[in-house]
């Protein structure tokens, strides 16, 4: 479970504050946050991911509190708890589809890149259509199986949270909704929270719960 | 380990940049070591020879340019003596002159015209076949015979001086009879003949059919263009080889004399010392002495100009990876977001750039030793050149 409490976030010299009295997300739950750009969707997901830490108030994934934490065990929850999807992929270009995957594991403090591990790379590949272009590199994938590279990468340690940056903002629809399908299942399969930042109105029926991001914007100064 | 593996799979993606800047990196390091390699070689082959020398005469002027002639066998020639200056040393009996006639070359390699006992004065010795014993008989310096792939039983063609010029020097098609063994100097560089082949190929001596007319008598000469000159001196036509003029004015480049003693040698000096007299006596040793000393002023010079270069060079490819990292920012970024390790990323960059300056100071080193395992043939052709 995903629990946030009287979180509240000023950016260093900026005109508005982000406020979240109180916000839960259950296990496997798949919501969407949507609102208009700059208003901090993307600063919630950092901030859950303790990418940036709040001035107050308190992130929870489990029975672990984020904002407790120093850099390091952050940097080891994101790595272990944590897979982010972004909108531009953010693919790396030199290693090859089947590295990108095996990326994570790496970087992470304490992941063993073992047979096991390539083995669960292979599957999950597998499952989402990439079987036989594992060794190319993404300049020789398309966008849609780019994504999906960027998709195996989030969810190759098991995470219990996916975050989605605007995961289907550059794909063409037929590549929205295959990702999205595979975003859904992948999940479900591994008893993931979904969190996902979308201006696809069109997807949102298929999510469990919309928030309407713009409720927690205040501008800075007022009362929240 | 991990950083390692994404470090190399970095570099191989871009190869290009990753190739500039290890030669680069090469290059700045190999540069200041070769010219130390080289520079200690120079001094070594410059003074061991000139000090192995005790005089040369030649032609009044520049005793740099006499001595480099005279001793390495340089492109830089005076004006030539002649024979009757290698027989005034001889009547004197204060030493022993040896001619070199260093006007010629063929494939690159100077041909050294000169008598029998410069051979036993440099202590060269025959390691394939033969000495030169008559005329038109050529022995190969060790490099020359390697680069050439040459031996005992091969020709080599003097080099005409002019292709336009048809009264001037003919090639004429040397026998190799031996090669010598190898010995670091700029012998090895060089083909000798003996000094009379050296003024066959300068067209004072030649050999060419008959000139007289069928049934005539000795004073009938029908001499004329249509005569077919030898550019080969064969056993067949050998005897048909003559010189002409006064064999006291045939030209040498430059004259090696052995003194017989200290004295002799002084004595020898003291009678070229005339600033009017045009032939003079130099001593190598004093000649290159001063050069050596000019050099390392110089060499002072160069690593400081290497030394900026460097600096350069260095800030350079410093830049160079800076803005690798600022390109990289993204990736850095994404790496960050999904949990890479506190200083995983400076470990990127350290193995990037260890890689690059690993594989920099293995090029810098394969070429240190090649330079140095070829610093003899490497001194021995800047000096002649």
């Amino acid at each position: 479970m995903i629990k946030i409490d009287d979180l509240s976030f000023t950016y260093p010299g900026g005109d508005f504050r982000l406020t979240i009295p109180n916000l839960v997300l259950e296990p496997g739950e798949k919501v969407a946050v949507v609102g208009p750009s700059g208003t901090g969707k993307t600063t919630l997901l950092n901030l859950i991911a303790g990418i940036t830490v709040p001035q107050a108030g308190t992130v929870r994934i489990g029975d672990q509190t984020v904002t407790d934490m120093n850099d390091a065990a952050r940097r080891a929850l994101r790595a272990s708890k944590i897979g982010f999807v972004f909108q531009d992929f953010a693919l790396l270009e030199y290693l090859s589809a089947r590295e990108n995957i095996l990326f994570p594991y790496r970087i992470a403090a304490g992941a063993k890149l073992d047979a096991s591990a390539r083995a669960r790379a292979e599957q999950l590949a597998a499952s989402c259509g990439l079987a036989g272009k594992l060794d190319r590199r993404p300049g020789a994938l398309s966008q849609g199986e780019q994504q999906r590279v960027a998709l195996c990468r989030a969810l190759i340690m098991e995470p219990a949270l996916v975050l989605a940056d605007e995961a289907t903002g550059n794909l063409d629809p037929a590549n929205k909704a295959a990702i999205l399908d595979l975003l859904f299942a992948r999940t479900a399969d591994q008893g993931a929270t979904l969190l996902a930042v979308t201006h696809d109105h069109e997807l949102l029926p298929r999510f469990d719960r919309v928030i309407d991001f713009s409720t927690f914007r205040t501008a800075q100064g007022d009362a929240a | 380990m991990n950083a390692l593996f994404l470090a190399v799979s970095y570099l191989r993606f871009h190869w290009a940049r990753s190739l500039v800047l290890v030669l680069v990196a090469a290059l700045i390091l190999s540069v200041p070591i070769i010219s130390q390699v080289l520079l200690n070689g120079s001094q070594t082959a410059l003074t061991e020879r000139a000090e192995n020398t005790p005089l040369v005469l030649g032609s009044r002027g520049s005793q740099l340019d006499l001595a480099m002639n005279a001793l390495y066998f340089s492109d830089d020639r005076a004006n030539p003596v002649t024979m009757a200056d290698a027989d005034v040393i001889w009547d004197t009996g204060l030493g022993l002159p040896i001619p070199l006639n260093t006007a010629f070359e063929t494939n690159g390699a100077r041909i050294v015209g000169t008598s029998i006992e410069y051979f036993e004065f440099r202590g060269l010795d025959v390691a394939q076949g033969r000495q030169i014993a008559v005329l038109g008989e050529a022995l190969l310096g060790a490099s020359v015979a390697e680069r050439l792939g040459l031996g005992p039983g091969d020709t080599v063609v003097s080099a005409p001086q002019n292709l336009f010029d048809l009264d001037g020097v003919y090639p004429l098609e040397l026998n190799i009879v031996g090669v010598l063994a190898p010995t670091g100097t700029a012998d090895d560089e060089a083909v000798f003949v003996d000094i009379k082949t050296s003024w066959v190929i300068a067209g004072i001596g030649h050999g060419h059919d008959g000139v007289l007319a069928q049934g005539a008598t000795s004073g009938d000469i029908v001499a004329s263009a249509a005569i077919i000159e030898f550019n080969r001196i064969t056993d067949d036509n050998i005897d048909s080889f003559h010189f002409h003029g006064d064999p006291s004015d045939y030209p040498v480049s430059a004259i090696l004399l052995v003194p017989n003693d200290d004295r002799a040698a002084t004595i020898l000096r003291g009678r070229y010392l005339d600033p009017e007299n045009p032939v003079q006596i130099i001593v190598p040793n004093e000649v290159i002495g001063e050069l050596v000393g000019r050099i390392f002023r110089i060499k002072s010079l160069l690593d400081a100009v290497t030394l900026i270069v460097g600096g350069a060079a260095l800030a350079a490819v410093g830049l160079a990876i800076f803005l690798s990292y600022r390109l990289r920012a993204r990736e850095m970024q994404t790496a960050f977001k999904i949990g890479a390790r506190k200083g995983m990323i400076l470990r990127l960059i350290s193995a990037e750039t260890i890689i690059i300056l690993c594989i920099a100071g293995a090029i810098a080193l394969a070429i240190t030793i090649a330079v140095q395992a070829n610093g003899g043939a490497i001194v021995g052709w800047l000096l002649a050149t």
